[in-house]
């Protein structure tokens, strides 16, 4: 535990964002993860997207499982709704939070381990249904919480701390989405929010699901010699496939935009995501080319990251349901639940 | 930028903004700290090594260090510093065992002070412990100079000074009342080795307009001060005028409140911004009613019958910068009595100017500004008789570095060899997160002092006026004090950008970036850093990216909070000390 939660003393000259709120304001509780924990630069990073963003704190939900990535939703935020969940069993909640009401901001933070292991069959459905939520998985190869067993992100041939090594095949959480109908893919690193905070922003704006996949070492049982999810290591072999831009509704697109591979995509709220720079034949809108483009960087042993597949076109939850425009939780109870009377007329004929 | 060289003694004094402020180098958070603790006379001593007179200056100081507080940057308002260092002196326990012990053997040397002020007094505090027989040649019946006669008994009571004063003399000086030197060759006839002149600034400046010498109701501020200190003088006119706006005028205003006065006016040609009293001084003689009136030139005397009855202004309007002024019209203020607080000048009438001791403009002798020496070698000034009216803290400090010139004078080693400054830095860490200060912030606001209510003030000048801090005030205030003496201290090579104490840090001092020039670096920070007058700290290469990690100290609340997140221990609080050189502390050459 540190010796002492974070001063609410502040920098005289902090910046407020259109709501009046500094980035402070976005702050939650002190965390009590291992000091260097990639996971709090993870936060740091969604703090300062959310302030950016300037979203309303109430109007967010904070939604997680278990696991010390699953922790960090207590700390950003202090002003929004959250529920932590059992153990991989946080998509469902999400679900029923983004289905009783469509405005919030979801917000889902989530483990290797509870997202790739016992949450696996949870996650792929919450795909299907491309519900309206931000989906982070701070990936660190390993089972934080419960002491550096090897997670089903592990890479082969990367060890314990010990020197055992892994033998197993990864489950890699881009590849699942591509394969499953996901329409929002990235990979970051907790050692880049420069990378990391407009995909952030993005994500946020996306309608549908959107997938971060963040490596985020863990100091204590996997950042040594050996490991593939260090900080070392990632920084050795991060290759940023796209460079994007998140630009906001009102602002204009500035800058020199080279001719060659360069794809503005519009997003539904009026904003544009602008890559500004993808590799030769790279359209981050064609789920095929993304594959291969993908594949071969894993052969080249690449740790690929960006923003990397994006579908603004599909359609969400909520329009797959064609429920109201209105949140649910905002329609009177007469008329979401009409009585007994009226469902006799509907069902069980 | 180059990478900060950390191992240059003001890098990490500068951090400590009070201490870099204090002409003497006060040590003020770590008495502070010792406050805090309950341990008083620690807190006492450890002021006294560096400014000698506790006592007096936690009611008197100038108080340089309080304008640079760190905290204001922060909160608005400095630190209590002066208040707490009172607070170490009303508190504090018996001091015999503490003080330096003195030789009973005596070296030899012989070295005179003229003017028992706080200049000579610390000279002789420097060289009593190092065997040195000291003469104090003093002109009037009481030993303190200024401190005795001219700041009044209701800001500095009589005991405080009669204590402070005793602790310095009880070590064997042989202080001489009554004793005017009236000519420096006699004196240097004489058998010493030295002369250090701590005469002060003893004359005060004349108003010389029509009817200046027709009334014995016009007086000067720093006599009249004097008169009333030695009881010559025990009332006045009800209606006073008092002409400038300095701290003399405070002092003159507020005694003549308590004499007799009761509409008193402090009567200033500028406008209130360019004032030279300092904030608290005008406050207090707010508080006790003094009207202070901006933009009136003083053009003439008004007297009927041979009697003052009122003094003559004009009206003026000022431009922007206060430069240049129109006079709108002319009035006349009744009164009884003016009082001139208008300066103070340097006079020498008693050093003959053929001894090849150079005295320049405005009879200020050429002294060297960094050993005291003057044109004539072994006779040293100090105080305000060298750099001309200043404060009892530049007093004690011309005083230690005099006694430092003048050991070296009689050891034989040139005077401009000056002992060089340490620095002790001691890691704080205590446990994986705890350390040996208390590292976190505390939101109180600064402690009002309390002063003794206005009907029972004016009964009598010796009542002192602040009552001090209570118990609990002191418990407030010591808290806000942000160790800014705790330093920082990075190792690059540990560092594995993971980013924690960036994303920490309450105040934005911490960033990781591509290296460039200052101006661009300043630009470039978690938040930029405007105020160009504390420095950036900029790291070696980080071993992971090629970058720097970049600090700018101008916020930085020394909470340790960066070097408690890092997993690496590259950034560690470590208590930074200042090891002054003092008399004491010069090292003696080895006769070869
Ligand atoms: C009204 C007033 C209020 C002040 N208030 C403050 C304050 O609140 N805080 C602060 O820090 N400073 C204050 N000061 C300034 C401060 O008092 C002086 O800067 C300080 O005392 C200077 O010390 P010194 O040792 O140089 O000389 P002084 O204190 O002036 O002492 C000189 C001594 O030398 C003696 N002397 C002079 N000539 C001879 C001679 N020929 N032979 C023998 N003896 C001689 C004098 O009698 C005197 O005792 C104030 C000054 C004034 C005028
Ligand atoms: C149902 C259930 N099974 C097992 C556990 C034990 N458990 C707690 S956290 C965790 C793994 C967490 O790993 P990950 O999601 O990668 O999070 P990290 O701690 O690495 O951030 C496990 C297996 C549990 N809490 N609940
Ligand atoms: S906060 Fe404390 S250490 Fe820092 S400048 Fe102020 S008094 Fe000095
Ligand atoms: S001690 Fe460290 S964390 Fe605390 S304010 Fe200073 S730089 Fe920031
Ligand atoms: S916490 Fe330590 S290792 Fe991490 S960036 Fe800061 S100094 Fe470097
Ligand atoms: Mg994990």
């Amino acid at each position: 535990m540190p010796s002492i939660v974070k001063p609410l003393v502040t920098h005289p000259g902090l910046e407020r964002n259109a709501l009046g709120l500094t980035i402070r304001d976005y702050e939650g509780g002190m965390s009590t993860l291992c000091a260097g924990c990639g996971h709090d630069s993870v936060t740091a990073a969604i703090t300062h997207a959310l302030w950016e963003s300037d979203t309303p704190p109430h109007m967010i939900a904070k939604l997680s499982g278990i696991g010390c990535s699953a922790k960090t939703a207590a700390y950003f935020a202090r002003g929004a709704h959250g529920f932590n969940g059992c153990h991989g069993r946080m998509p469902p909640i999400a679900t029923g939070a983004s289905a009783a009401n469509r405005d919030l901001l979801c917000i889902g933070i989530s483990g290797d381990g509870d997202s790739l292991s016992i949450g696996l069959g949870h996650l792929a459905h919450l795909v299907r249904r491309n519900v309206r939520m931000v989906y982070v998985i701070e990936n660190n190869g390993v089972y934080g919480l419960t002491k550096g067993q090897f997670s089903a992100s592990a890479d082969v041939g990367s060890t314990t701390k010990r020197g055992e090594a892994n033998h197993l095949q990864p489950i890699d959480p881009m590849f699942l989405g591509l394969s499953v109908g996901a329409t929002f893919l990235a990979r970051g690193f907790s050692g880049d929010k420069r990378q990391l905070v407009p995909i952030f922003r993005a994500a946020m704006a996306h309608r549908g699901l959107a997938i971060i996949d963040v490596i985020s070492p863990c100091v204590t049982f996997n950042d040594h010699e050996g490991s593939t999810k260090s900080y070392l290591f990632t920084r050795q072999h991060d290759v940023q496939m796209t460079v994007t831009d998140f630009v906001p509704p009102a602002e204009e697109i500035t800058g020199i935009i080279p001719d060659q591979g360069v794809v503005s995509i519009p997003m539904h709220d009026g904003a544009t995501l602008r890559f500004r720079s993808v590799p030769d034949g790279y359209d981050p809108t064609d789920r095929l080319a993304v594959i291969e483009h993908l594949m071969s960087a894993k052969g080249r042993g690449e740790i690929v990251t960006g923003l990397l597949y994006v579908d603004e076109q599909s359609s969400d939850l909520h329009e797959l349901g064609n429920t109201t425009d209105k949140p649910l939780t905002q329609v009177p109870y007469e008329k979401l639940c009409p009585g007994s009377a009226a469902l006799a007329g509907v069902g069980f004929r | 930028m180059n990478p900060t060289d950390t191992s240059d003694p003001n890098y990490f004094h500068r951090v400590v903004d009070c201490q870099w402020a204090c002409p003497a180098h006060t040590n003020v958070p770590e008495y502070i700290r010792l406050i805090a603790q309950g341990r008083y006379t620690d807190a006492y001593m450890s002021n006294r090594e560096s400014n000698v007179f506790p006592g007096i200056l936690g009611r008197t100081c100038d108080r340089p260090c309080e304008p640079a507080c760190r905290r204001t940057r922060i909160d608005g308002s400095p630190v209590a510093i002066c208040r707490l260092k009172r607070v170490a002196s009303d508190l504090r326990g018996d001091l015999t065992d503490r003080l330096p012990v003195i030789p009973t053997t005596k070296s030899g040397r012989r070295v005179v002070c003229i003017g028992a002020g706080p200049a000579s007094l610390t000279v002789a505090n420097d060289l009593m412990p190092l065997g040195y027989e000291v003469v104090i040649l003093e002109q009037l019946d009481k030993a303190g100079g200024l401190m005795r006669t001219n700041i009044p008994a209701f800001r500095l009571p009589a005991e405080t000074l009669d204590e402070e004063i005793a602790t310095i003399v009880d070590m064997g000086v042989d202080l001489r009342l009554n004793t005017p030197v009236s000519s420096l060759r006699s004196l240097l006839a004489q058998d010493f080795d030295a002369v250090f002149i701590g005469t002060g600034a003893p004359r005060g400046k004349d108003l010389d307009i029509p009817g200046r010498h027709e009334s014995d109701r016009i007086h000067i501020g720093i006599d009249w001060l004097g008169s009333v200190a030695f009881g010559h003088t025990d009332k006045i006119g009800e209606r006073v005028l008092i002409i400038g706006v300095g701290n003399t005028a405070m002092d003159c205003c507020r005694s003549s409140l308590r004499l007799g006065g009761t509409a008193i006016k402090v009567m200033a040609r500028r406008p209130r911004s360019f004032f030279k009293a300092s904030s608290w001084e005008l406050e207090d003689a707010e508080e006790e009613g003094v009207e202070i009136i901006v933009n009136h030139a003083p053009t003439r005397f008004v007297l009927e019958d041979g009697q003052l009855v009122g003094m003559e202004f004009q009206r003026l309007e000022w431009d922007e910068q206060a430069r240049h002024s129109t006079v709108i019209d002319t009035v006349v203020i009744p009164c009884d009595d003016v009082i001139l607080a208008i300066g103070q000048e340097n006079a020498f009438p008693w050093i003959e100017r053929d001894l090849g001791l150079e005295v320049g403009e405005w009879d200020m002798p050429v002294v060297d500004p960094v050993t005291f020496q003057s044109s004539l070698p072994g006779v040293f000034f100090g105080g305000d008789s060298a750099m001309g009216p200043k404060n009892i803290i530049w007093a004690v400090e011309h005083g230690h570095q005099a006694a430092i010139s003048i050991h070296n004078h009689c050891e034989g080693t040139a005077v401009s060899s000056r002992p060089p400054q340490g620095v002790n830095l001691v890691s704080q860490k205590m446990g994986l997160t705890e350390w040996s200060y208390h590292n976190d912030y505390n939101p109180s606001t600064r402690q009002r002092m309390q002063h003794v209510e206005l009907t029972r003030r004016f009964q009598s000048i010796g009542t002192e006026v602040e009552v001090g801090f209570s118990a609990e005030q002191t418990a407030r205030e010591v808290q806000r004090c942000l160790n800014c003496d705790i330093q920082t201290v990075f190792a690059a090579p540990l560092c594995i950008e993971c980013d924690a104490c960036i994303d920490i840090c309450p105040v934005q001092c911490l960033t990781i970036t591509e290296n460039g020039d200052e101006a661009d670096l300043r630009t470039r920070l978690s938040a930029p850093a405007k105020n160009l007058d504390q420095a950036l700290y900029v790291s070696a290469v980080l071993p992971h990216t090629g970058r720097v990690m970049v600090k700018d100290e101008d916020l930085c609340v020394h909470c340790g909070l960066c070097a408690e997140r890092c997993p690496t221990a590259a950034w560690d609080m470590q208590k930074f000390e200042l090891l002054i050189p003092l008399a004491v502390s010069t090292p003696v050459p080895v006769a070869t």
